[in-house]
């Protein structure tokens, strides 16, 4: 009987031969990411709950500040320093200031055919290079850091066979908010999401890590691409090489397929409070907003930044309304200053934040107040998510989001 | 876990998510204690201050999506729920729900039944009770058991290595 990609990585962690959809097995993980949301309350009870704490391996640990980096608070201080101490006390690798967790995982970490476990929800992100990413909470985290195992319920696989190529303007983000809203924000609970086919060939990786990074708003336990040239290409750059590359088997049993062509895809919004809230963007077209936000680990990416300063060259943010940009990456700043990106965004009058989680986290930079409105290529617009209850947010492509920040109510590049 | 228990009832909706559970701005207080009045607070800030020990959750589906933090599933514990029934969970949420010892029920027809400030019988692993009806429940499979009857994962495996 065949396999899914899924189901060939856990087999693999797994030491068999064979597993499938419904097995419950004990996997020994390859990395484990963690970040200051939840890595204090990981390391308290290490040190209080556990008889004889030790790590099972400290060369799988990678420990990233990124949620509220700088400090906003001798609270997150605090919280930041229990992680930065035990971090050298263990010699477990720690970035602080390097970008977005999954932005730096996926440029120093991630190798095909891993089995990763990260406390923190959009580690399906890791799918793009073929590896098995899922969220977990920071109680998993301690089992898998002391234990170097856990157990995992074989996903059932929903396939994704991609044709075609994305239109001009439309973006990686439009696909994946068209998909979550055709599945729904529980669409793909407990199971894993495959995207292969020869559209898969068009995307590019910042389009890919997009759009698994995603797939955790539909209910996802991981998302995975097959490894192709472009994926190689970008861990040969990286200096890296793989675990394993998979695809899944011709005989594979997939819970739904589903054949969707790019150039059927139309650039999408999702309005409050959901993400599978989905339209048409052209239905969102006036919607007076306060804040535009360009970043996070779904859209803060090189590619993200100059489709943002295509769009604003030349043109001003509009009066009374906030526009930050938040590269995802130390690297991605780097670049996007080397290609005089950030000085165009600077002059049209842009706020340009340090990488890190930023708006999209709701609690450290561009925190919205009662009744305003943001619109985001964060992750997620549930109530409350970037700031007050009695709040919005909406979310959009980088192209969107600026055309908005320009407008001053939810616009398209192509309209502006 | 086999004891069957009784319970008031409040109603939630689906796809009620982490930042609802509990928002951001308060996960950096010290303790669970500290959280637990702003439990539900975007959707009912006057929830967290009625709920009793004892109390269940009723809800649609897709209960606990979004975030991986366990502060979620630790503050609807803290608050003394005795279990939560659900049409369908996240599956982080439900992952941390168990390490936390917090009951989770799904059932599909429950939520779409009841009526806030009843109270229901619920026998874990058997059925619930409401209004002269009975919904059969699922058992848990034996591992996630384990965890939930000893109070949590860190518990399990302190009482499966003889510390407890």
């Amino acid at each position: 009987m065949g396999m899914t990609i899924a189901e060939k990585i856990i087999a693999c962690a797994a030491g068999k031969t064979e597993v499938h959809a419904g097995d419950i097995e004990t996997v020994t993980l390859d990395r484990l990411m963690s970040n200051d949301g939840t890595t204090h309350l990981t390391i308290d009870m290490f040190n209080n709950k556990i008889k004889h704490p030790r790590i099972a391996d400290t060369s799988k640990l990678v420990w990233i500040v990124d949620h509220n980096i700088p400090a906003d608070s001798p609270k997150t201080a605090a919280s930041q320093k229990k992680m930065r101490d035990f971090a050298r006390e263990h010699g477990i690798t720690f970035y602080e200031g390097e970008g977005v967790c999954h932005q730096v995982m996926m440029e120093n970490h991630v190798r095909p055919g891993e089995l990763i476990f990260g406390a923190d929800s959009h580690t399906c992100a890791y799918g793009a290079l073929g590896a098995f990413g899922t969220g977990v909470g920071c109680t998993d985290y301690l089992y898998a850091m002391v234990t170097g195992t856990s157990w995992l319920l074989v996903p059932e696989t929903i396939r994704f066979n991609l044709t075609g190529k994305l239109p001009e303007g439309v973006y990686a983000r439009d696909l994946i908010l068209t998909i979550i809203g055709k599945i729904s924000a529980n669409g793909a609970n407990y199971r894993a999401m495959e995207f292969a086919g020869e559209g898969l060939h068009t995307l590019t990786m910042a389009d890919r890590i997009s759009i698994c990074n995603l797939c955790v708003e539909a209910g996802a336990k991981t998302a995975l691409m097959e490894v192709d040239d472009v994926a190689m290409e970008y861990l040969t750059a990286h200096g890296r090489t793989p675990k394993a590359t998979f695809a899944s088997d011709p005989d594979a049993v997939f819970a739904e397929t589903y054949d969707i062509d790019l150039s059927t895809i139309r650039p999408i919004v999702a309005k409050p409070h959901f993400v599978d809230n989905v339209v048409p963007a052209d239905e969102c077209l006036g919607v007076k907003i306060d804040e535009a936000f360009l970043g996070s680990c779904n859209n803060g990416r090189i590619e993200d930044l100059r489709v943002g300063a295509a769009v604003i060259k030349g043109k001003k943010v509009a009066p009374k309304v906030r526009f930050l940009v938040v590269p995802a990456s130390r690297s991605v700043y780097k670049q996007a200053m080397e290609e005089g990106l950030l000085d165009i965004f600077m002059e049209s009058g842009a706020i340009v934040m340090n990488p890190n989680c930023s708006v999209c986290w709701g609690a450290c930079q561009g925190v919205i107040g009662e009744g305003e409105t943001l619109i985001s290529t964060g992750t997620r617009n549930f109530k409350g998510r970037a700031g007050h209850k009695d709040s919005f947010v909406y979310l959009a492509s980088a192209a969107t989001v600026t055309a908005s920040a320009v407008a001053g109510e939810i616009m398209t590049a192509d309209k502006l | 876990m086999e004891n069957t228990f009784t319970a008031k009832i409040w109603v939630l909706g689906d796809d009620i998510d982490t930042d609802i559970i509990l928002p951001t701005e308060y996960l950096a207080l010290k303790t669970v204690e500290d959280m637990k009045p702003y439990a539900f607070s975007p959707l009912r800030p006057e929830l967290a201050g009625l709920i009793q020990p004892g109390d269940m959750i009723v809800a649609g589906k897709n209960f606990g999506c979004g975030s991986s933090r366990e502060q979620a599933p630790e503050v609807v514990k803290a608050l003394g729920i005795s279990c939560v029934v659900a049409k369908s969970y996240a599956r982080i949420f439900f992952r941390n729900a168990i390490n936390n010892g917090l009951l989770l029920i799904e059932n599909a027809d429950l939520y779409d039944e009841v009526t806030e400030g009843g109270t229901a019988e619920v026998t874990p692993g058997k059925d619930i009770i409401y209004n002269g009806k009975t919904y059969e429940i699922a058992s848990l499979p034996a591992n996630l058991m384990e965890i939930l009857n000893a109070g949590g994962l860190v518990k399990a495996m302190r009482k499966r290595n003889g510390l407890d």
